[in-house]
């Protein structure tokens, strides 16, 4: 999607070391097992969300994902 | 049962079986909280009504036991609301635990200033017997015990009320029928109206116990606790020293299996330990829905409380939604019957009790989707948040044992006038409840009108016609609870509900919010 699309969600790089968070997120979940994943899972996106703040944001983020979920699955 | 002597208040033979009576100008059924409320808030406007129970005693079971502020600030109208006070318990904090830990405590109302607290607990058949107490001695309400309505017949401009007497039927004839008659509705019934909404399969086991130990004064509410580990379980006191202890049972349990006496003290056994005693005072297991009906008014017909509307029990929603509907239809009834405003009035107690049902049952859900996760990944969410809990404040925000019954929002409302003056950073906006205040040595609440009331923060109002004027002064709480300033002007209606708002006072503008909040606009 666009980044012209004006909207609460960020959807260009903010992240200065991209791929050290994106293996930091990964390797967390090693050695969980799928339940422990989804419990693991879900404390970080309360996390984060709160500290997000942006409802706006967090529902265009809920939405995204669920829509990439429906049309991109690999 | 042992602490509440259940009267049986006497039936007396209808004038109308033997001869026809007279038209009435208002026919409520129904005698639970809503009936005889509305029956008290008709009659301080000079509105005579006939009440028809098909029983004749109160309340069987302390059901709807939290009585909200706004219901006693309300019941106070009438005098009944300091009885309540006395007699009940009052709390204001509460406490969540997980397992055997507290995670979060809770004030309701954590500013002093108020007449009346967040909540008393008082057993449903106290707060009905006081009620009714006030109904008898009030000579413009008609309280008929075993009179059951077995058909309704609405026309264009009134309504024929079939009645079930121990003496046999008569008919009754009313210019409104107002149905107070709960969840199982017979006039809904009688008139064939759909009530759509969603059913919840979880039981529930309620155990009213008179106990004999130390008695906590606060709400608790535990998740997985150590005494009943699979679910959760609710706990609250109520008048002369019963506990209301709540367990979730699941889905599967065996509701005869559950109510049998050894298996309820088994449970309260692990939860008050080896040295507590009790006396059983009743026992339910109950399921719940949350149900509204299309609309609340059809033609001469209006419905209110449970018949119109019905939430789970999990922020006391229930009977306190119930006193807020009556208190909404009373004063527009009486202007309709008065023909001092159009008959459409009556269409915006249905648009704005409509909207406050609708925000009460989205708020029960919640609740209920909390505590009894309907999925997987709901109940993983849950158990997040409260394991979050301990470490993170925002997460014990996110708990949610009920959301506890305040004032509705009835914005939009087509009474309102909408805010003229930008600034305002605070204060009850039109739409929201006026909130009380203390007042030189008395309260704010007790300084409005019957009607309308025009509260004006400085001196040099001119009354406004069919208003009371109310002018405060230098009292701080008073004005930082209305963001006032020199000349701050609020229009509040009857039901105590905000109409309108000005930063000056201005007689015209005052007149003319007046007839829009009339329906006369």
């Amino acid at each position: 999607m666009a980044d012209t699309m004006t909207g609460a969600l960020r959807r260009t790089l903010n992240l200065a070391r991209p791929d050290d968070v994106y293996n930091a997120i990964v390797d967390a979940h090693k050695d969980l097992s799928d339940a422990q994943c989804r419990a693991f899972d879900a404390r970080l996106i309360l996390l984060l969300a709160n500290h997000v703040g942006d409802e706006a944001a967090i529902r265009e983020a809920l939405a995204a994902a669920r829509q990439s979920l429906e049309e991109r699955e690999p | 049962m042992s602490t509440y002597e259940y009267r049986h208040y006497p039936y007396l033979r209808p004038a109308e079986l033997d001869g026809a009576g007279a038209r009435r100008p208002v026919v409520i059924v129904g005698a639970g909280l809503a009936g005889p409320t509305l029956a008290l808030a008709l009659a301080e406007r000079g509105v005579a009504s006939v009440i028809l129970d098909d029983d004749d005693t109160v309340s069987v079971g302390s059901r709807s036991i939290c009585q909200a502020k706004h219901s006693l600030e309300i019941w106070d109208r009438f005098g009944v609301a300091a009885r309540m006070v006395e007699k009940g318990i009052t709390w204001e904090e509460g406490e969540v635990y997980l397992r055997d830990k507290p995670v979060f405590r809770f004030n309701l109302q954590p500013e002093p200033g108020h007449k009346f607290p967040a909540f008393v607990n008082l057993q449903q058949y106290y707060v009905e017997e006081y009620l009714y107490d006030r109904c008898l001695a009030e000579k413009a309400i008609d309280l008929r015990f075993r009179n059951k309505v077995v058909g309704v017949a609405p026309y264009a401009d009134g309504v024929e009320v079939e009645v079930e007497t121990p003496d046999g039927r008569y008919m009754l004839e009313a210019d409104w029928l107002i149905a107070c008659d709960g969840v199982r509705s017979a006039v809904r019934h009688l008139l064939g109206l759909p009530f759509p909404g969603e059913v919840f399969n979880d039981q529930f086991l309620i155990a009213d116990i008179r106990l004999l130990n130390e008695l906590p004064k606060e709400r608790r509410f535990w998740f997985y606790p150590p005494f009943h580990p699979t679910n959760s379980v609710l706990l609250h006191r109520q008048a002369d020293d019963v506990l209301r202890v709540d367990f979730q049972l699941g889905r599967d349990a065996d509701a005869e299996e559950e109510k049998k006496p050894e298996n309820v003290d088994r449970r309260l056994r692990q939860m008050f330990g080896p040295d507590a005693r009790w006396e059983h005072e009743w026992t339910s297991v109950y399921t719940f829905t949350c149900r509204m009906m299309e609309r609340f008014v059809h033609g001469r017909v209006v419905f209110a409380g449970d018949a119109a509307h019905v939430v789970s029990p999990f922020g006391a929603r229930g009977g306190n939604a119930a006193i807020a509907d009556v208190d909404n239809l009373a004063w527009k009834l009486a202007l309709v019957l008065q023909k001092a405003a159009p008959a459409t009035l009556l269409g915006t107690y249905c648009g704005e009790r409509r909207a406050a049902a609708r925000e009460n049952i989205q708020n029960s859900t919640r609740s209920t989707d909390f505590i009894t996760p309907k999925f997987a990944a709901s109940r993983v969410f849950r158990d997040a948040t409260l394991a979050l809990a301990r470490d993170f404040p925002f997460a014990r925000a996110l708990i949610n044992s009920g959301r506890l019954s305040i004032p509705t929002v009835q914005a939009g409302s087509p009474l309102d006038t909408p805010d003229g003056d930008a600034d305002w950073a605070r204060g009850a906006a039109p739409g929201q409840a006026m909130v009380d205040a203390p007042i030189g040595d008395g309260w704010l609440i007790d300084r409005l009108g019957r009607d309308f009331t025009v509260l004006v923060f400085g001196k040099g109002a001119k009354p406004v016609p069919g208003a009371t004027l109310v002018e405060v002064g230098e009292e701080k709480l008073a004005r930082e609870r209305y963001d006032a300033r020199p000349g701050t002007t609020y229009l509040i209606r009857p039901d105590r509900y905000v109409a309108a708002r000005w930063r000056r006072f201005d007689p015209a503008a005052v007149e003319a919010a007046m007839k829009r909040a009339t329906g006369n606009g």
